[in-house]
């Protein structure tokens, strides 16, 4: 019905002959039936965090609604602690990738220097790098610095990580800030630094936070490291400490889908906000490699 | 005004070397000294260089260093007792030794390391081709005008918004087998429990479709960041032409998010070769081995064992490294003969 009534006047969208109401709703079951796959283990977890822990595995959507969960977990567990480490963690790793490869991305993005194609190169392999290589020898260089089981050794880890993406990912957006800017700043007497940090810099502040907003996220949600170096309650990462509530001996999934949610609810939340720069940025700094 | 223009000249004369470098076998254009060309070098790229420096200097302390260590131990029989460590007060030196390319040759030519390769390969590539059509196939019903669209959108993004960790254990809440709500569902309509992660074959489709369901969202905006750009006319003129509507799909479209396609292909193959989380999360490769995919099971190596076999885990990272690196080339290698300049 509503695609029958489109005007003429929307010459500019590709007009494909009209839809039969037969093709529109079999468009719109797919997505139904898409978005409730995509939403409903989310949803479900939610659900069941608001029903008492012993009829946590009730098929019912409502049951006894209760806060019971939250309360317990906050009050039971160390899931504050590991709530604040993830946070100590992540909020470093961030800041300092951003802030050593910022110009990196700057550099590469506007200069042609020797050693540039060597450096890009550099910078896109290491991505490609799996855990596993790196994971054995820095488990014994930060054993032998006495770093494991320390935030310090696990952001130092995250910045291999970090750092290439950051460089890589801010090429793109600086990419798309005309030249005729730095142009300009050099015509007034500014230094290549002073053109960045004055002109380019704030330009690209919404890049930058969506980098930052990333490689937070990245270091929110890594698992393999923070398993491996992180042993004990109180220096458990949140990927490490959700492990606790669900192993081999049993599952409490009470505490575990109430911290899913406060988990997953304030990144989900500035996701949503994100992530429309998110693809220009990386599929910006890929394509035009 | 003084900077501006000896900056730009400098720039000018960088350019020059630059392009002579890249093609020069050796041969100094205007048979500079090599003393002069790094002076010259040097002045003309310093702030270049001044801004790289910190990444540089990051990536050789914390990646490089690292790397080359794990590349030494994957050729020694380095294990967690062998390895220098301190136990109270006494510290140990290590003890392990050099043994060539053994490790490689034991990883090459037993079974677990080609069979474990084997899964990873159809992991990888079942979760790729189905992943990258369900995408392109829900990008382009978002392409459309259709009421609610950016409502659906938001909704099918939601399994990327959160956390990895934290939907992976929503997905092992979901499969639980005693209990879990799709084996509630099924026993609703009769249907016994199936074993969803406990059986070696279920247990394979059940990690499958989690990645599946984690990787969709991704694929979906960044192909439909693709269809967008292609311009409409395009459409319209095929439609003028009397190109039916596969003929514009075929033609139009899948010409048109090439180069897209050809990016999120290659990092999603990149990413779900090492999706480590999904695994060890999931069922830790369990049960028996039958899930385990080449960066799990070298992590297990290292971490799960005892005593922990160092050198055997190093090995498998290496040539996962190297199969990688070699899948890139090898990628950008037939699309180039295509003719894409990629």
């Amino acid at each position: 019905m509503v695609t029958t009534a489109a005007p003429e006047q929307t010459a500019n969208v590709p007009r494909r002959g009209r839809r039969s109401p037969l093709a529109s709703v079999a468009l719109h079951a797919t997505l139904v039936v898409a978005s409730v796959i995509a939403v409903f283990p989310v949803l479900w977890v939610f659900l069941t965090s608001l029903k008492p822990a012993s009829y946590a595995t009730t098929t019912d959507f409502f049951k006894e609604t209760t806060f019971e969960n939250y309360t317990n977990l906050l009050r039971d567990t160390p899931f504050l602690t590991w709530f604040g480490n993830s946070l100590l963690i992540a909020g470093l790793t961030t800041l300092l990738g951003v802030f050593v490869a910022a110009t990196t991305g700057y550099a590469v993005s506007r200069f042609r220097f020797p050693g540039k194609r060597g450096l890009m190169w550099t910078l896109l392999v290491t991505q490609m790098f799996p855990v596993a290589v790196l994971i054995v020898p820095i488990y014994n260089i930060m054993a032998g610095l006495g770093l494991l089981n320390r935030s310090a050794g696990l952001v130092i880890t995250y910045l291999t990580i970090a750092v290439p993406f950051c460089a890589w990912m801010m090429k793109g957006f600086f990419d798309t800030i005309p030249r005729e800017i730095d142009e300009s700043g050099m015509v007034d007497g500014l230094t290549p630094f002073g053109t960045f940090y004055r002109l380019i810099l704030p330009l690209a502040k919404p890049g930058l936070a969506v980098t930052a907003f990333y490689s937070f996220i990245t270091a929110w949600g890594e698992v393999a490291y923070a398993s491996a170096f992180m042993v004990g309650d109180e220096n458990l990462t949140l990927a490490g400490g959700l492990q606790k509530f669900v192993n081999q001996y049993g599952a409490q999934w009470g505490p575990m889908t109430a911290a899913s949610v406060l988990i997953a609810v304030p990144a989900a939340l500035v996701f949503l906000f994100a992530q429309r720069h998110l693809v220009t940025g990386m599929s910006a700094g890929a394509v035009k490699g | 005004m003084a900077v501006h223009t000896s900056q730009s000249v400098a720039s000018a004369a960088g350019d020059d070397l630059a392009r002579g470098r890249g093609r020069g076998t050796g041969k100094a254009p205007g048979g500079l000294r090599v003393s002069t060309r790094l002076r010259r070098g040097v002045s003309t790229h310093w702030y270049a260089w001044a801004m790289v420096a910190p990444v540089v200097a990051v990536i050789g302390v914390i990646i490089g260093y690292p790397l080359v260590r794990g590349i030494y131990l994957s050729l020694t029989n380095a294990n967690e007792r062998n390895v220098e460590r301190s136990i109270g007060v006494n510290h140990l030196p290590a003890t392990y030794e050099f043994v060539g390319l053994d490790n490689y040759a034991d990883a090459l030519t037993g079974d677990q390391f080609l069979g474990t390769l084997g899964w990873t390969l159809v992991w990888t590539v079942s979760c790729v081709s189905v992943t990258f059509a369900l995408g392109l196939g829900l990008a382009n019903i978002l392409n459309r005008k259709i009421a609610g669209r950016s409502f659906y959108r938001m909704l099918l993004i939601l399994p990327w918004a959160v956390p990895g960790f934290v939907s992976v254990f929503a997905w092992r809440f979901l499969y639980n087998e005693d209990r879990g709500f799709l084996n509630k569902l099924l026993a609703g309509g009769g249907i016994d429990a199936v074993p969803w992660l406990n059986d070696p074959t279920m247990a394979k489709f059940s990690v499958i479709a989690v990645n599946i369901w984690l990787g969709v969202p991704f694929m979906m905006v960044a192909l439909l960041g693709g269809l967008q750009s292609i311009p409409g006319e395009m459409y319209e003129a095929a439609e003028m032409d009397g190109a039916n509507a596969w003929q514009r799909f075929r033609n139009i479209t899948l010409p048109g998010l090439r180069s897209v396609s050809t990016t999120v292909i290659l990092l999603s193959t990149i990413w779900t070769f090492n999706m480590f989380p999904v695994i060890f999360l999931l069922t830790r490769g369990g049960p028996g081995e039958a899930t385990q995919i080449l960066v799990t099971q070298a992590y297990k190596f290292s971490f799960e064992i005892s005593p922990r076999d160092y050198a055997q885990s190093s090995t498998w990272g290496v040539l996962i490294l190297v199969l990688l690196m070699l899948f890139a080339a090898v990628y950008r290698r037939v699309l180039r003969k295509q003719g894409d300049t990629w």
